[in-house]
């Protein structure tokens, strides 16, 4: 595709999703600034493109932690106890589901599936996928992630 | 023993979760350090996610021997002993014929066995043959004609008759038309679709081109979730390769057909699944569905026709026109014809992917395929379907896996997950589980969608705490007949479902949260209470300490007592304690 191309593109409405996710890769999350940018390149309201942005759970509005724990709220993982899992995550975090440490290190997501339903419960941190997580096991995975940092 | 001519390691997201890139990179480096002449070769998932990581060892004459749980550590063993000693390392090896041996397979004949970013190994196996033929010797109403012959109906969960919708938008004469290829697998606890994108793309490609050239589409789209970025790297590799093959693009093979695909990676919404709602998303809109006519076919993507399938219904297809509709149709029942892959999770033994043919009990699957349950526990349900679908238990687990069959007990066949539960997984919570989901993934369009599912969700919510009320089940089933009713799309229409048979096959459990305060299942923390058995007590304090908020102190008798007023139920007493002393009870305390 030509420049001229990919920027006739940029403009059309179809790239609205595609557009926020670049920003959202960039930054780790979608700005007001990014909305501004996105709504300016493909001619739309910035209410219209917020309202993208808050329909679909991919997108955040807040900056993320260093490390995003991702942890799966699929039916495999409910059944087998991810509830305790999350319960000592935020116990040991001090903060609930969508909020962010105060040192930054950590932000915790709640995930739909993450489709490794053989390894539940299961959680990501960043890109790394941990299967058969335990209350205790999480706490010990944490702390790898705290030296690393220290 | 002949000697081993490949090495396999099974690298799709549950191996690699499971350790199988670790256990890949010292294959290889055993390779470059010229201890073994082999190639190594990735390959997708092979359905038994229980044994990974796995490393399959190929001989001449193509047999495998299959090793599981592989370490790295164990990588030396195999190399030492089985490659360069030619002994099988016995303790190792896992059995295939309990697991494989019932099962057909036609969308996952290439998973776990070729490179899935090989587009040479997938031609190898016969892809594109089919494509092949096609443009060379058939019409588009010829293909349409075997597809319907076939059988095959959606895959999605709906199960509408293909090559019948393929022919409503090949009906059409416009400037251009769309096939879509829906793999915004949302229900949680289904993976099939993640494995054959990620296992065996270019199957997938081949059948969106069999569908364009059926239709007269020249642009397609894979809508897939962004939660699969390792589907969407493999996919994006077979597009690259196809293209370069001339198999994509202009001209296809040669031929007058021109036809290419772009990936649209979703954003993470579960109704989204929706056809017109999966339409607005790819148009860059909220995914909110639309009134139905016009349909699709008629009026979809920017207005113009559009066909949409599910990952593995397009997957299917490429196999039918190569081996013809007869072959296809010989496999599953009177209505449902070929074959279904499930994902088999929950409380099961070997939890993975299978491919059954239609038809087979469900009994065979969970208890033949699956080994039955976790730890030998009793069965209680399975629950097919996710969110769209219910529960079957015990009574009902003869019943075949059939689109007709699994309607008439309230259940579906669905996109294929299939969660097993046991005797401690609270039917009350599993309908509250999926009625929290649907609540919270419900577009808002529809006021019975919308408000509806959230009345049911505080209702469930009530009953799990043990503030049910007598009438709570009869206004539950009420509300949910209207809002099946009085919604527009899929999941308004199905999102009760979860509700209705566990309140038709489990209603005890029901009462006894509401009646008696009780969750037999032990799951609900309201109704459950933590106690220390003095009789086993051996006073060893392990769970004092264990005690996050100093609930738990020694009492005089020479055994610990739990405070039921600072207790938080958080269960690591339990967990901790040696002699099995703390016990979980649920009911009214007796006076």
């Amino acid at each position: 595709m030509g420049c001229e191309q990919a920027l006739l593109a940029s403009q059309s409405p179809g790239s609205v999703i595609p557009l926020l996710q670049e920003a959202q890769e960039n930054e780790g999350f979608v700005s007001e600034e990014a909305i501004e940018s996105v709504a300016r390149r493909t001619g739309m309201p910035c209410s219209t493109v917020y309202g993208v942005a808050t329909f679909y759970s991919q997108f955040r509005l807040k900056r993320p932690g260093r490390h995003t724990i991702r942890v799966c709220e699929g039916t495999a993982c409910h059944v087998l106890g991810v509830g305790a899992v999350l319960e000592r995550l935020t116990e040991e975090l001090g903060i609930p589901v969508g909020g962010t440490t105060a040192d930054g290190l950590f932000s915790i997501e709640s995930v739909r599936c993450l489709g490794c339903c053989s390894l539940a419960p299961a959680l990501m941190i960043d890109d790394e996928t941990y299967g058969r997580v335990t209350p205790d096991s999480v706490v010990e995975i944490l702390e790898s992630y705290r030296k690393e940092s220290s | 023993m002949t000697p081993v001519h490949e090495v396999r390691v099974g690298l799709a997201t549950c191996g690699i979760a499971a350790g199988a890139q670790r256990v890949a990179d010292r294959l290889q480096q055993t390779a470059d350090a010229g201890r073994i002449d082999l190639p190594i070769k990735q390959v997708g998932c092979v359905g038994m996610c229980f044994n990974e990581p796995i490393v399959d060892l190929v001989d001449d004459s193509g047999r495998i021997t299959r090793y599981g749980h592989v370490t790295e550590a164990d990588v030396d063993r195999i190399v030492e002993e089985h490659v360069l000693g030619s002994r099988i390392v016995e303790d190792l090896q896992i059995d295939n014929e309990a697991f494989f041996g019932d099962q057909v397979r036609i969308v996952l004949e290439n998973c776990g066995v070729i490179d899935p970013e090989s587009l040479e190994e997938y031609r190898a196996q016969d892809g594109y043959v089919g494509l092949e033929k096609v443009l060379h010797e058939m019409t588009p109403d010829d293909v349409i004609e075997i597809v319907k012959a076939s059988g095959l109906r959606g895959r999605g969960g709906a199960g509408f008759p293909t090559g019948l919708k393929w022919s409503f938008a090949a009906k059409e004469t416009a400037s251009e038309k769309y096939v879509i290829c829906n793999a915004d697998e949302g229900d949680p606890g289904a993976f099939m679709d993640r494995s054959v994108l990620e296992g065996d793309p270019h199957r997938v490609l081949e059948g969106m081109a069999l569908a364009a050239y059926a239709i007269g589409a020249s642009h397609g789209y894979v809508y897939v979730r962004a939660e699969y970025p390792l589907a969407i790297r493999r996919l994006e590799k077979a597009l690259d390769d196809a293209r370069s093959a001339r198999l994509l693009g202009e001209g296809i093979l040669g031929t007058s057909f021109s036809f290419d695909i772009k990936i649209k990676a979703g954003a993470g919404a579960f109704v989204c699944g929706e056809e017109t709602a999966l339409i607005a998303s790819i148009e860059g809109r909220r995914g909110m569905p639309r009134k139905r006519p016009p349909y699709p076919a008629s009026s979809g993507l920017w207005g113009k026709p559009t066909n949409i399938n599910n990952v593995e219904t397009l997957a299917n297809v490429p196999w039918i026109l190569r081996h013809g509709a007869e072959a296809f149709a010989a496999h599953g029942t009177e209505t449902s014809k070929g074959t279904k892959v499930f994902a088999l999770a929950g409380k099961i033994t070997n939890s993975g992917l299978v491919e059954i043919p239609m038809g087979m009990p469900i009994r065979q699957i969970v208890f033949d395929i699956g080994g039955g349950i976790q730890d030998d526990r009793p069965f209680k349900a399975v629950q097919m379907g996710g969110p769209s679908g219910g529960c079957i238990p015990m009574s009902l687990v003869d019943t075949p896996v059939d689109y007709e069959a699994l309607k008439a007990t309230g259940a579906i066949v669905g996109s294929g997950g299939m969660i097993v539960l046991d005797d401690s997984t609270c039917m009350v919570d599993v309908a509250r589980y999926f009625l929290d989901f649907t609540q919270k993934e419900s577009c808002g369009k529809c006021t019975f969608c919308r408000v509806g599912t959230k009345r049911m969700l505080e209702t469930l919510e009530r009953i799990c705490a043990g503030d049910g009320h007598a009438d709570d089940l009869d206004k539950l089933i009420d509300l949910g007949k209207k809002i099946k009713q009085n919604s527009l799309c899929g999941l308004g229409q199905t999102a009760p479902n979860p509700v209705l048979t566990t309140t038709e096959y489990f209603r005890d459990e029901y009462e006894a949260h509401i009646v008696d305060q009780a969750c037999p299942a032990k799951v609900c923390k309201p109704l459950i209470r933590f106690h220390i058995d003095p009789g086993a007590c051996k006073n060893c304090g392990l769970c004092a300490k264990g005690c996050p908020v100093d609930a738990i102190a020694a009492a005089d008798g020479g055994y610990h007592v739990i405070d039921g007023e600072l207790c938080v139920k958080c269960g690591r007493c339990e967990q901790v304690c040696p002699f099995d002393a703390v016990e979980i009870l649920t009911g009214k305390v007796e006076a």
